[in-house]
């Protein structure tokens, strides 16, 4: 059966795949490089002020508000627009930070082992042991109400995947022949580290940071939502959301805000298919 | 197997205790006034007020001395007094806790069953076109934010298309059922309320497909790739070889060694379903544990914050415990390990 | 002329005619299996000798009509006369496992992990016998496991596969695929992820299956020891065609085609007295890149200007038939021990 197992059994319309994924990945690209691009400039060409009153309130949308206007009578389009301004930044502020102190602490705790390793790892146990959601409630509830506290949770939340992740790459690596090789050729302990471990380790950490920009900002704006993250008047879009709910009958304030936490997110998953494909590490499970 | 189940069960009080040290900590660095919300901002400014309250709150010790206090109370099942509802945790925590489980079983079903079936597609389909969309009908669970979405087939199936009930678990209007065990589906029953019962079920629909959309992509992700590892193996040409049908292979061959390691993810998927259930609990005006949780998070209620948390790494620890055991005994091989 | 004339018995069992099988590549279909014929007569042991990659295997699950998806078959297969390549899959599903079973190559991979080996035979049975009582199936399935020499069979009926070495998991495979008596066998490399001490009793096995029920079997391999002492008849394929085909004692003294010459010598002998082993030169053809003409070509060292240009006839000499340009002139059986 060796042929059969070496033959992948490809579609009858292998035209499809490939446009199936160049089109997520260019929906992707176009979403992040505007949402970027929105986010540097919205001060310049800003169509109304995000706080301020812009017209009637709870208009529905209309040639003047295309998202219509929220119970204060701001322009729900510009605020959301400007919501790039709190998710964008959140998601490069908390991955930023947890990536790093993750990968460290994982690369310490598997070329190491011993103390470091369990010391590292029973905090990463105790960490994960909680439901992501609620640990960054107690958190975000105890260091009080806010955007940069919601982050600190976040990245208290976040790190012990990414140390989980790098160190079982470390180790995976470490049991590779060029490793031994290596060794036996008598190359310092560093070196074997940064020369011959950690470049074999970046890619399933690169893919997963992609894709977690989408779950840092599903996360954080579900924070805000609740009231734990951004307060008001702060254009942020669970925020916004929230804003929505209390004014339920007027749909249009939550559907712009939520639209774009939707699209950023499907697009962080997207690009993060494109990178697996591309740099194709070994899929992982869930730990 | 036993021995898998048995180290799990070894180091669930040093993962209790580690949480319970961890929401102690962070207890202790809450910035906000807790006082406030125990007697309001207006007898702040009476000393005596303020020094009976935090006399009764425990809050006049010193923090060493707080910690023992505060493991011995939950050794004996005291997770202290909400300085909100002025209840013990635990008796709001047990009150609450039936609309949430039975919120997040029914979810769970429909996590699981869409997961499962989707992957399926995805596998019998592989890189095709049915494949590609099912994929994106999961991913979709996935990336839309849950509690935007709850809004919105809230308002598109309440009000706009009036086809099921508001938010709630019943219909505040009906008579309401005195609980028995909380859960509302066994409690009209019980109480032979068949118009209940059907008023119940109508309420779990919106946000139990919801939320169990949320979950649909981490399973199905994890089937698919299961599956088609399996469908690769040669015990299921050798079924085809047998005489067996494609359904047949699938069915009794394919899935049941895909369904093996699916299995692994239930824990996990338990971590994203309590995340949900804590924002779609709030549009939902379902009152578990997850709208307890904001409810005292807002107001900086922390005996009542770290309960839930608490509770939740509890629960999780025994998800996963719960899906060790399923694992074992649904793979032959585990079972001879332990013979 | 085509090879399937060649067989002289009226009506053989499975006579395969023109095979052609191909893969959807990057850059549109390669033939995997280029034109591919042979007989297999009732009660008969075929031996298909080739490299991998050389379309033996692809050409028994061409049989089973079992391709892999996306590859496509064509030519003729038939089986007791009747046409069964393109045979609706109802139809299909009654001969396999049924008249025509497959003993597979890997025991350790063949057998599913989670269900016990007993339910495993059992299948097997009850997919052809529906009418047949859990009670009857369980005796029938004991019994094929004595017929397989399984110790305490009625102990093992409920035990996983896990449980089981790699031989007795063989003979669990081979009591699967001889559970409803079928009229052909093919068998795929069935020694080759065995031990050798094992190996001979599973060749003990095969043989007095054939012997007592009189089952024909195709043993794909690439061992010719194998081959040696179990085939009436051989065919050797190289790329995805017919080499040469015969009988095996004919082939085996009088090799006529240089590539079956090649694979004899570089049998490993205890007579001959050689300081190194002698291997063939070059390597396969991968299928996207076939030379032009004759596929053995690059490789042979006989190969003449016309050998590059069109493919040789098949050409007989008594009951063996040769795909080789010079098969008329060579005599392989020296002049390979001279190229030595």
């Amino acid at each position: 059966m060796t042929v059969a197992a070496s033959l992948k059994s490809k579609s009858i319309w292998p035209g499809i795949t490939l446009r199936w994924s160049s089109a997520t990945l260019i929906f992707a690209l176009f979403v992040i490089i505007s949402f970027i691009v929105i986010a540097v400039t919205i001060p310049l060409w800003s169509p109304y002020d995000p706080v301020g009153m812009a017209g009637r309130r709870l208009q529905p949308p209309s040639a003047l508000h295309w998202c219509g206007t929220d119970a204060l009578g701001r322009d729900v389009l510009t605020r959301a627009l400007w919501g790039t301004r709190y998710s964008l930044p959140i998601a490069v502020f908390v991955l930023g930070v947890a990536v790093p102190v993750g990968v460290l602490l994982g690369t310490a705790a598997g070329f190491f082992g011993g103390i470091i390793d369990n010391a590292v790892m029973r905090l990463a146990d105790v960490t994960l042991a909680f439901p992501p959601v609620l640990l960054a409630m107690a958190i975000a509830a105890s260091l009080g109400p806010g955007l940069v506290n919601t982050a600190v949770a976040l990245i208290i939340v976040w790190w012990p995947i990414y140390a989980r992740l790098m160190r079982a790459q470390v180790l995976n690596v470490k049991k590779l022949d060029h490793v031994d090789a290596a060794v036996i050729a008598g190359a310092g302990r560093f070196r074997i580290l940064f020369k011959h471990i950690m470049p074999l380790c970046w890619s399933p950490i690169l893919v997963n940071t992609t894709m977690d920009v989408g779950l840092v900002i599903l996360l954080a704006s579900g924070l805000s939502f609740i009231g734990l993250g951004a307060q008001p008047p702060a254009p942020e879009w669970g925020q916004m959301v929230a804003e929505g709910a209390s004014n339920f009958y007027s749909w249009w304030i939550a559907l712009a805000p939520g639209m774009a936490i939707f699209l950023i997110s499907i697009s962080s998953n997207f690009l993060g298919d494109a990178l697996r494909d591309v740099l194709d590490p070994q899929v992982k499970l869930p730990a | 197997m036993l021995e898998v189940v048995l180290r799990r069960l070894f180091v669930m009080p040093f993962l209790l205790l580690g949480i319970v040290t961890a929401t102690f900590i962070l207890a202790q660095f809450t910035k906000g006034n807790p006082l406030v919300s125990i007697i309001g901002a207006k007898a702040l400014t009476n000393p005596e007020v303020v020094a009976a309250a935090k006399k009764r709150w425990g809050l006049d010790r010193s923090i060493p001395e707080r910690y023992v206090i505060y493991v011995k109370n939950l050794a004996r099942g005291d997770l202290g007094v909400s300085f909100r509802t002025k209840q013990p945790v635990l008796a709001d925590l047990a009150q609450r806790l039936p609309a949430t489980l039975e919120l997040v079983i029914c979810a769970m079903i429909v996590g699981a069953a869409s997961g499962l079936l989707l992957g399926v597609i995805s596998a019998q389909f592989h890189d095709r076109a049915a494949d590609h969309a099912a994929r994106f009908i999961a991913l979709l669970g996935s990336c839309l934010p849950i509690y935007w979405l709850g809004l919105l087939v809230l308002f598109l199936f309440t009000v706009q298309l009036p086809w099921l009930p508001g938010p709630g678990r019943l219909d505040l209007r009906a008579e309401q059922i005195e609980p028995v065990t909380g859960f509302m589906l066994v409690d009209t029953l019980l109480v032979d309320s068949w118009n209940a019962f059907v008023d119940a079920a109508l309420h779990l629909v919106l946000p139990a497909l919801v939320l169990g959309w949320s979950v649909t992509g981490i399973v199905s992700r994890m089937v698919r790739a299961s599956l088609l590892d399996v469908m690769k193996q040669d015990f299921i040409t050798m079924a085809r070889a047998k005489g067996a049908s494609a359904t047949r292979v699938l069915v009794h061959h394919a899935l049941r060694n895909a369904l093996i390691p699916a299995l692994t993810i239930l824990g996990f998927t338990f971590a994203y379903l309590i995340t949900g259930s804590v924002l779609v609990e709030a549009i939902f005006s379902w009152p578990g544990i997850g709208s307890y949780a904001v409810e005292a998070a807002r107001a900086l209620d922390y005996p009542a914050i770290t309960g839930v948390t608490i509770i939740g790494g509890l629960g999780f620890l025994i998800a996963n415990l719960l899906t060790d055991i399923a694992y074992a005994a649904a793979d032959p091989r585990m079972r001879g390990a332990a013979a | 002329m085509k090879i399937g004339d060649m067989t002289a018995i009226p009506e053989p069992l499975l006579e395969v005619r023109d095979l052609r099988i191909a893969i959807p590549g990057r850059q549109g279909e390669h033939l995997a299996v280029a034109n591919i014929g042979f007989t297999v007569a009732s009660g008969e042991i075929l031996g298909l000798v080739g490299e991998s990659g050389s379309g033996k295997s692809l050409s028994m699950l061409a049989v089973m009509g079992l391709l892999p998806a996306g590859m496509r078959a064509s030519g003729s297969i038939r089986f007791k006369g009747q046409e069964i390549l393109g045979l609706p899959e109802r139809q299909m599903r009654r001969l396999r496992g049924g008249r025509i079973a497959m003993i597979f190559q890997d025991p350790m991979t063949a057998l599913n992990p989670v269900l016990t080996l007993g339910a495993q035979i059992v299948e097997t049975i009850e997919l052809h016998n529906p009418s047949l009582s859990s009670r009857e199936l369980r005796n029938r399935a004991i019994e094929l496991m004595e017929l397989v020499a399984i110790p305490a069979p009625d102990k093992r009926f409920d035990q996983y596969p896990h449980e089981f070495s790699g031989g007795m998991r063989q003979r669990i495979v081979i009591a699967i695929a001889v559970a409803n008596d079928p009229d052909l066998l093919i068998a795929d490399e069935p020694t080759t992820a065995l031990d050798v001490t094992i190996q001979a009793q599973i060749v003990d096995i095969l043989n007095r299956l054939r012997r007592e029920k009189g089952v024909a079997i195709a043993l794909i391999t690439h061992d010719l020891g194998l081959v040696a002492g179990l085939a009436d008849r051989i065919a050797i394929l190289y790329a995805g065609r017919i080499a040469e085909c015969g009988e095996i004692g004919a082939v085996f003294q009088r090799p006529r085609h240089p590539y079956t010459a090649g694979l004899l010598a570089a049998v490993p002998s205890i007579d001959a007295d050689v300081a190194r082993l002698y291997a063939i030169r070059g390597t396969p053809p991968s299928l996207a890149d076939r030379p032009p003409g004759c596929q053995f070509n690059p490789r042979c060292p006989f190969a003449l200007p016309r050998c590059a240009e069109y493919n040789p006839e098949f050409r007989r000499f008594g009951e063996t038939v040769v795909a080789c340009h010079r098969a008329e002139e060579l005599n392989l059986a020296s002049d390979t021990a001279d190229a030595r």
